[in-house]
């Protein structure tokens, strides 16, 4: 699979992520949890690339590893064609300067402490940008979430959950990044507010030519922001695709039962629709299913599928799924 | 046909440092038997103070019950202290609760054996064996494997999706009337929200129970509820059969919820989202007109002048609380 391309913002190449799980009083090292296990996608610029699965399933450490607050147990990490997975702290400041996150818990993310004007301008200390148009710039970054430059003296619990999160993205813009990780921005919000939050996302997309990795669990959120959809189960992606592709042929079983599970606010098409009910829970990634993860919850399954470990395939126009039987 | 549970003007007040909410002000609803019903409604709407009311469990201070009547089976149970005997009796047999958080809802010192007979030995007067033998039947209706071994489980050894079918084996089991289920499935997985609720409407028609659905996600109760009442700060603003809620919504607030969610299959370049423009109010201190106003499309003269608008009827069991006649929509 060849995906090195110049146009390419991020690469990620079969990136592993072990958490040693120990055990006793030495910490002696009693397993792994294969939080990613062997991973490989990639994200071209101003793409949004939507990143959904359940919890516990890897999401939310790939996004981490991308901005290196872990280093991977194996793999590469391409940010603009340079490989970030092994960089030393000192190496990769710079680089950081370049990636925003927008985290989920807008209550947690945000320094009680600090006023406004601090959180959102201190990604510019750090990185020496305190220039002369420093007040000039924040004003600009409140303008550009919504937020009026007059409540940059405010402290967090001054604002709302929506507010807030708009300081989050307002501190995520600040060095005027290429790439901001969304690790589950809107799900912590009330719904009405949720879509002001994904708008302006979109907005600031087209404006300042961002380009996303969206995570979230939520598949209608996902769907309607992102150009593609990948969609992982403990551990690995089992299908990747173009976001209304995804959603008009699913490939993968799990893809279809997620898409199912998926309730839908119209009582007439949710009535008549089918819903597959997916017998049992996730496995622990301590000790996952041999072969394919997915295997013991699957309808279609056969022999091969205990045994051997499917990869993704390209089934045509960039839609890849990893099954065995299909 | 009268209903099983009928709330009529129900109001529940705070009184705090910051002056007096009225989290629950004036709301009326009612359950039939063997119905499924939906109350919807964003976080800090009164959805949940709404049936704690009803069960008599806001703590007082600072919360009031201070009007309104809560009729079943014949009776005003706001006529009755908390603690008495009357809704003792009720409480947990008669009108039982699901509740939004599993990890904190069950006790964790105590093993989900117990949990599930306590009820059973004071409601109905089991003995501990016999009440331990419907222990393991309800857990094995309500999905769990191996239910006989783990009855001397404890809570933190069973997952989320798990507990909160523990959750509902208690809650059914002393055969009550009315199942309140207060945002079931808001902390799981979407696959798990769907076993869940594929349970829940299983077991109600198993155990002819009403079931009370209260969620803040539109697409929950779409398809399990017949009829759905949408909450906005403290007031039902819209009621009616789901089927006019989701297709024929009149209450603008109605029409916000449901446009501004994103629908499957729909990208950004097809259709964006629209929004409900402004915040939700903050209940402290609130004006007496429709709190809906600031953030409302559709304000007339009347809405600025006038108190909140009560429900009328607009078309059969479809009633509405705005002074505006909403039909051609955007």
């Amino acid at each position: 699979m060849n995906l090195v391309s110049s146009e390419n913002v991020l690469e990620i190449l079969n990136l592993k992520m072990y958490f040693p799980i120990t055990h006793g009083l030495l910490r002696r090292k009693a397993g792994e949890i294969k939080a990613v296990d062997d991973v490989s996608f990639a994200i071209k610029k101003n793409e949004t690339l939507g990143l959904v699965g359940e919890s516990g399933c890897g999401k939310t450490t790939i996004g981490r590893c991308i901005l290196r607050l872990y280093k991977p147990t194996a793999g590469k990490i391409l940010f603009s064609g340079k490989d970030i997975s092994n960089m030393k702290e000192n190496q990769l400041r710079p680089i950081r300067s370049h990636m925003g996150a927008i985290f989920q818990d807008p209550y947690g993310s945000l320094n009680p402490r600090q006023t406004a004007r601090t959180i959102v301008g201190m990604p510019l200390i750090i990185h020496g940008m305190k220039t002369r148009d420093y007040n000039d710039r924040m004003e600009n970054l409140f303008r550009l979430v919504g937020l009026d430059p007059s409540m940059m003296t405010r402290v967090p619990h001054e604002f709302s959950g929506g507010q807030r999160q708009r300081l989050g993205i307002a501190r995520a813009l600040a060095c005027q990044p290429e790439l901001i990780i969304c690790d589950e921005p809107v799900s912590a919000l009330d719904v009405s507010i949720q879509a002001q939050i994904i708008n302006l996302m979109e907005e600031l997309q087209e404006q300042l030519g961002l380009t996303y990795l969206f995570i979230a669990h939520d598949l209608s959120v996902v769907q309607h922001i992102s150009d593609r959809v990948a969609v992982m189960y403990l551990g690995r992606i089992v299908e990747i695709a173009n976001s209304k592709e995804l959603y008009e042929n699913p490939l993968h079983p799990y893809t279809k039962a997620l898409l199912s599970a998926i309730p839908i606010p119209n009582p007439v098409t949710e009535r008549k629709r089918l819903r597959i009910v997916l017998k049992g829970e996730v496995p622990s990634p301590a000790n996952p299913p041999p072969g394919c993860h997915f295997h013991p919850r699957c309808n279609i399954t056969s022999g091969v599928c205990q045994t051997e470990r499917p990869y993704l395939k390209d089934t045509g126009n960039g839609h890849m799924v990893a099954c065995l039987r299909v | 046909m009268t209903p099983l549970l009928s709330v009529e003007n129900l109001k529940t007040y705070f009184h705090t440092y910051r002056g007096l909410v009225k989290a629950v002000d004036g709301v009326s609803f009612s359950i039939n038997e063997k119905e499924i019903i939906g109350l919807v409604g964003e976080s800090g709407c009164g959805k949940s103070v709404s049936m704690l009311s009803v069960l008599q469990l806001i703590s007082s201070p600072p919360g009031e019950i201070v009007g309104g009547r809560v009729m079943f089976e014949d009776q005003d149970l706001l006529q009755y202290k908390s603690k008495s005997d009357v809704m003792n009796s009720i409480r947990g047999a008669k009108i039982a609760m699901i509740f939004q958080e599993p990890m904190t809802s069950l006790n964790p010192v105590l093993t989900i054996g117990r949990q599930l007979t306590e009820s059973m030995e004071i409601h109905l007067n089991m003995t501990p064996r016999s009440a331990a033998e419907r222990a393991i039947e309800l857990l094995r209706l309500v999905g769990i494997p191996d239910a006989k071994n783990r009855l001397v489980a404890y809570p933190h050894q069973f997952s989320g999706g798990m507990r909160q079918r523990v959750m509902i084996a208690i809650a059914l089991s002393c055969n009550p009337k009315i199942l309140i289920a207060d945002e079931p499935t808001t902390a799981v997985d979407v696959t798990t929200q769907a076993q869940l609720l594929e349970l829940m409407q299983d077991m109600v028609n198993r155990f002819n129970t009403a079931l009370m659905i209260v969620t803040h996600n539109l697409g929950v109760v779409a398809r399990y509820a017949e009829r759905i009442y949408v909450m906005y700060s403290g007031h039902i603003v819209e009621s009616g059969l789901a089927d006019d809620i989701f297709l024929d919504p009149r209450h603008p607030y109605t029409i916000g919820l449901l446009s501004c969610v994103p629908q499957l299959g729909e990208t950004r370049q097809e259709k964006k989202l629209v929004p409900i423009k402004g915040l939700p109010p903050n209940l402290i201190n609130m004006p007496a007109n429709c709190a809906f106003l600031p953030r409302c499309d559709y304000v007339c003269d009347a809405c600025r002048e006038k108190p909140w608008p009560s429900l009328e009827s607009v078309g059969r069991q479809h009633y509405v609380a705005c002074y505006r006649e909403i039909r051609d929509k955007p």
